[in-house]
Formats: C-alpha cells, structure tokens, sequence
C-alpha cells in the first residue's frame, strides 16, 4: 500500500471516529441534562407532597394543591383510546397497501398516508375544534350514549370537548405512523412463505391471517408502541379539544386533562414556584411514563419476535 | 394415455417479454412427468402459471387453456383456492411457515380447505409425515420450530404439508436444487414412490435427475418446447438436434 494515501486514510478515519463519537456523547448529554432539569426544578414539589404527588387526586394551583393522578389517567385513558381506535384502522391500511390494492394505487396511496404524518399538531386541533367536536357533540356521543348508556364510560351530557375528542383526535394523529410502520413490516413478509400458503388452497384472507399477520407481529407491536409514545406525549391538538379540567371520571364524555396538555396550558401563567414545579414535576413523571413503555416494548418485542433459528429471511 | 392436466397453445408473458411460446403438454395420470432446460427457458414460469400463481406478479398475461379433467382452469368460474387445493407445488427453496410449528405447518392446508368429518388432523399430519418420509425423524418434536429442520428435512416437510390437502397434481419447480446428494436421493426416491397415487410434474436443470425418476420428458428453450416423449426416448433417442445437444452437455 502507498505510504501517503495510506497516511490520509488514517488521519481522516481518527478524525471522523472522533466525530461519530461525539455525536453519540452528546445523545447522552442531552438525556441527561433533561433528566437533571426535571429532577432540578421538580424539586420543590416532591419535598412539599412526597411520591404522593403522583397519586394526589387534586390539582388546585389556587390553593396550592397539586396531585398528578388525574393528568396521569387522562394522558393514558386518551392515548388508550387513540390505540384502540388506530391500531385496527392502521393494520387495515396497511394490509390494503401491501396485499390488496391495486399496484398503481400503492405508491400514491402510501405517500398520502405519510403526508398525514406531516401535518403540525395545531392544524390537527383547529380542525378538531372546528369539525370534531361539534361532530362528536351532534352525532357520536348521543349515538353511543343511548346505544351503550348502561356502561358508566358512556354517561353524562354530549360536550364534544373532552376525553373522547382527545381519543379521536389523537387516533387520526397516530395512525399515519403507525400505518406507516406496519406496512413496511408487511412488506418485509417473504412473497415465499405467503406463495406457499396460497398453493395450498388458501384465500387471500387466511394467507393474511395465517401467514403475514403472525410473520410481521413483532413489527406489529413495535408499530403500535411507537404510536402510542407519540399518543402519550402529544401537546397541541388535545389541549385544543379535551376540556383541560384535570379530573378523573369513569365517563369518556367528561371534561379531563392530560400531562402534556396542562403543561402548555398552565406554564406561562404559573404564578409562583411550586406551581411551576408541580408542572415540572408532572413533566417527570411522563418521562418516568414513556420511558417504562419503551422498556416494556423492548421486552415484548424481544419475546414475540424470538425467530426461531436459521429463519432465512428474502 | 390417460391424461390428467393438458397443457394446450400455451403462452405466457411477463410484461412485454414472453416467457412461454405457444406450449402444447400433456401430463399423464399418475406418471411423473419432467420438464427440463437451461435456466430462463420458461420452464419454471410455466408450472406457476398451472396453479396461477404468477398471478400475483403485475403485469402478467397468458394465452391457451390449461385443461384439468377437461375444464380449463383459465374458466370464469374457476375457484382459485379450489383450482390450487386440486394442484398442489412444492417450491425451489424450502419455505415451511416459520411463524408455525412443525405438525400446523402441515395441518395448515387442511385447516382452510376443511376437514372431512370423521377424521383427524393427528392422523392426516401423521400419515402425510410417512408418505414423506419424514416420521420418523419428527415425531418427537412436532411442536418444535421447522428451521431446527436440515434443509433436506425442511424440503420433505413443504412435501408432506402439500400432501396433506390431497392434491390430484403435484407440481415440484426444481424441488432438489437447494439440496445436498443424500436429501436428494430421499426426495427423489419419495417421489417414485408417490405417483402411484399423484399426478407428478416437475420441473428441473438436472437431467440426470429427470432420467432416474421422470416417466416422460419435455425439453424446452427459450419459451418452447423442443421435444416431449417418453423419458427413455427423450434421453437414448432425441429426434431434435437441440436437444441432443442439451442432453449430450453441448450447454446449459
């Protein structure tokens, strides 16, 4: 090898490993430079209540009491809500794009679908505020409310705004990812594992069932975890529609408020020091929140998509 | 002859290129019947299209009539699912289900199609395991992942998971070429052994394979078909001078 370009080719690999590692410290640097703020100025408020913030009923910033439970419940009912609805509407999508539809639909079809994704968050609230909720307020909670009224998560006066609006509104806003997602899963189904299901007498549907559904449920899952991390911490759009009033009430008709929303919502008017770390605080625990869903997602993809060995994969 | 499935002015196109030229075959009941050639001769596209399944591919057009039992499967009225429950295959490289074990990799089939009532699926699974030779060697861990098969093993699986539907046809697209010699000798030995209840064609590039297990013979290139014959003629007597080239190693 040539002395002199042998000499470049070192210099310029120790100079760019230098920078990849970096690049990978800072990564580092800022998660916990974030955690150190949270823990900082959160301070005030878990002296004051203890770990019984976090379980607190009453968030009351006027006289001084603040209890997370009801943002919790809020932010996790909501983003469940979001799931149950997107996760079926976006398994839908994509097993369309990838096995039923027609070839010169797909491409357009998928490109629409992430341009859903695109959208800003506000947008997506002005037409939750403008379509939405007078939507829900007219037709959905009064269809829901005589059809299934004996179940308490369908009781109360139709407002529009409030947990189920947020529900729907987070659904439409995760099903682009997670559409997204789950298609490229499909994609990645061998075409040989689905052939030989279907020479053996098999419809389109029990290849999908029985073949591309189980073959991709690892993705699957990860597709569905990474909506609802998004559904979690989503802001705008669902402080515009779910009522902002942090109380927990077993009807998905009422009034709720969620972690992310009431940070947005109470921030710049928090008047004096423990009110601002309450909202920090609040903040903390939903980090503390994602952070064990992405752990537990982890664990669950790991377990289901134990492939079992030697799989050759097309 | 009895003829079971009758190939007739078949042609078949990719595209604008066209992989199979006006291709007349009959494949006789319960014989084996072997189509061999050098690699892009149209031999592997024409067995996927007696099941349909190019279908699947965009931008695919055929031209004939492929008769079964005398009712061309190219018909309106042709079931797809009931056409490919009648016209089993076995593929090039094993592709057992990887998400299933061993015993619902062969009672897959058998679950769409239906059961017959008064049998089991134990039973189906056990017998299609022994008609492929394979029961032996698996009936201690049928709830065991297939990819602990060898490939070998793996192959006789896919074989047994198409018998178990009880096909009329058995269609194999070069079903030894992923293969060592010994898993190669099983396979081939199974499938002297299963024409007397199936309707057998294969699809291969080695002719020594085609001359030990293939009643008749048909050598295409370049989308047509040279020559068709008993297998005996094909290989000691050929009448076209291509394909005594092919056979006597001049290419391919």
């Amino acid at each position: 090898m040539r002395k002199k370009s042998y000499k470049a080719w070192l210099e310029g690999d120790i100079a760019f490993r230098g920078f990849t590692y970096l690049a990978a410290l800072s990564l580092v640097g800022v998660v916990l430079a974030i955690l150190w703020v949270l823990v900082e100025k959160s301070q005030l408020t878990f002296t004051k209540f203890g770990p019984g913030f976090a379980l607190g009923s009453r968030w009351d910033p006027v006289h001084g009491v603040f209890g997370a439970l009801p943002l919790v419940y809020g932010t996790v009912v909501s983003s469940l809500i979001a799931l149950a609805i997107a996760l079926p509407l976006s398994l839908g999508i994509a097993i369309y794009l990838t096995q039923l539809a027609p070839h010169w639909l797909r491409g357009p079809v998928s490109f629409l679908v992430e341009l859903l994704a695109a959208i800003p968050s506000v947008v997506y609230g002005l037409w939750g505020v403008f379509v939405l909720v007078p939507w829900v307020r007219s037709s959905v909670e009064p269809v829901l409310g005589s059809a299934l009224g004996f179940l308490p998560l369908f009781r109360g006066a139709p407002y529009g705004f409030g947990m189920l609006a947020a529900g729907i509104i987070l659904a439409i806003m995760i099903t682009p990812t997670i559409s997204a997602v789950s298609r490229e899963v499909l994609l990645a189904v061998p075409r040989s594992q689905q052939e030989a299901m279907l020479a053996l007498g098999a419809t389109r549907w029990e290849t999908i069932r029985m073949v591309v559904l189980p073959y991709g449920r690892s993705g699957i899952l990860g597709a569905a975890i990474l909506g609802l991390g998004r559904a979690l911490g989503e802001t705008m759009a669902v402080t515009m529609v779910i009522g902002n009033r942090p109380q927990i009430s077993p009807s998905l008709f009422e009034l709720a408020q969620t972690i992310a929303s009431i940070i947005a919502n109470e921030f710049s008017e928090a008047f004096n020091d423990l009110h601002l770390s309450a909202l920090v605080a609040a903040g903390f625990i939903l980090f503390v929140i994602t952070l064990l869903l992405h752990v537990m997602a982890r664990l669950l993809v790991w377990r289901v998509a134990r492939v079992p060995q030697g799989v050759t994969r097309e | 002859m009895n003829v079971k499935l009758l190939v007739e002015e078949f042609s078949a196109w990719y595209g604008k290129n066209q992989a199979v030229k006006d291709v007349t075959l009959p494949v006789p009941l319960h014989q084996v019947t072997a189509i061999i050639g050098p690699s892009g001769c149209g031999k592997s596209t024409l067995i996927r299209c007696l099941n349909r399944l190019h279908e699947l591919l965009p931008g695919t057009r055929t031209k004939g009539r492929v008769m079964l039992d005398g009712q061309d499967i190219y018909s309106d009225n042709m079931d797809l699912a009931e056409l490919r429950h009648r016209i089993g295959m076995v593929f090039q490289k094993p592709n057992p289900f990887s998400t299933m074990s061993i015993f619902n990799n062969v009672a897959a089939g058998v679950r769409v199609n239906g059961l017959r009532p008064g049998t089991k699926m134990e039973d189906i699974v056990e017998k299609s395991l022994r008609m492929a030779a394979l029961w032996d060697e698996v009936k201690d861990r049928l709830h065991e992942s297939p990819y602990n098969l060898s490939g070998g093993q793996q192959q006789r699986l896919c074989i047994a998971r198409a018998l178990a539907v009880e096909p009329e046809v058995l269609l194999m697209d070069e079903p030894c070429s992923a293969l060592d010699p010994a898993s190669t000798l099983k396979v081939e030995e199974l499938i002297a052994d299963l024409k007397s209840r199936y309707t057998i064609l294969m699809v291969t590039h080695n002719m020594q394979q085609a001359a030990r297990v293939a009643d008749y013979t048909a050598f295409f290139l370049n989308g047509q078909m040279i020559e068709y014959g008993l297998t005996t003629e094909i290989f000691t007597n050929p009448k076209d001078k291509r394909t005594e080239d092919y056979i006597s190693g001049r290419f391919g």
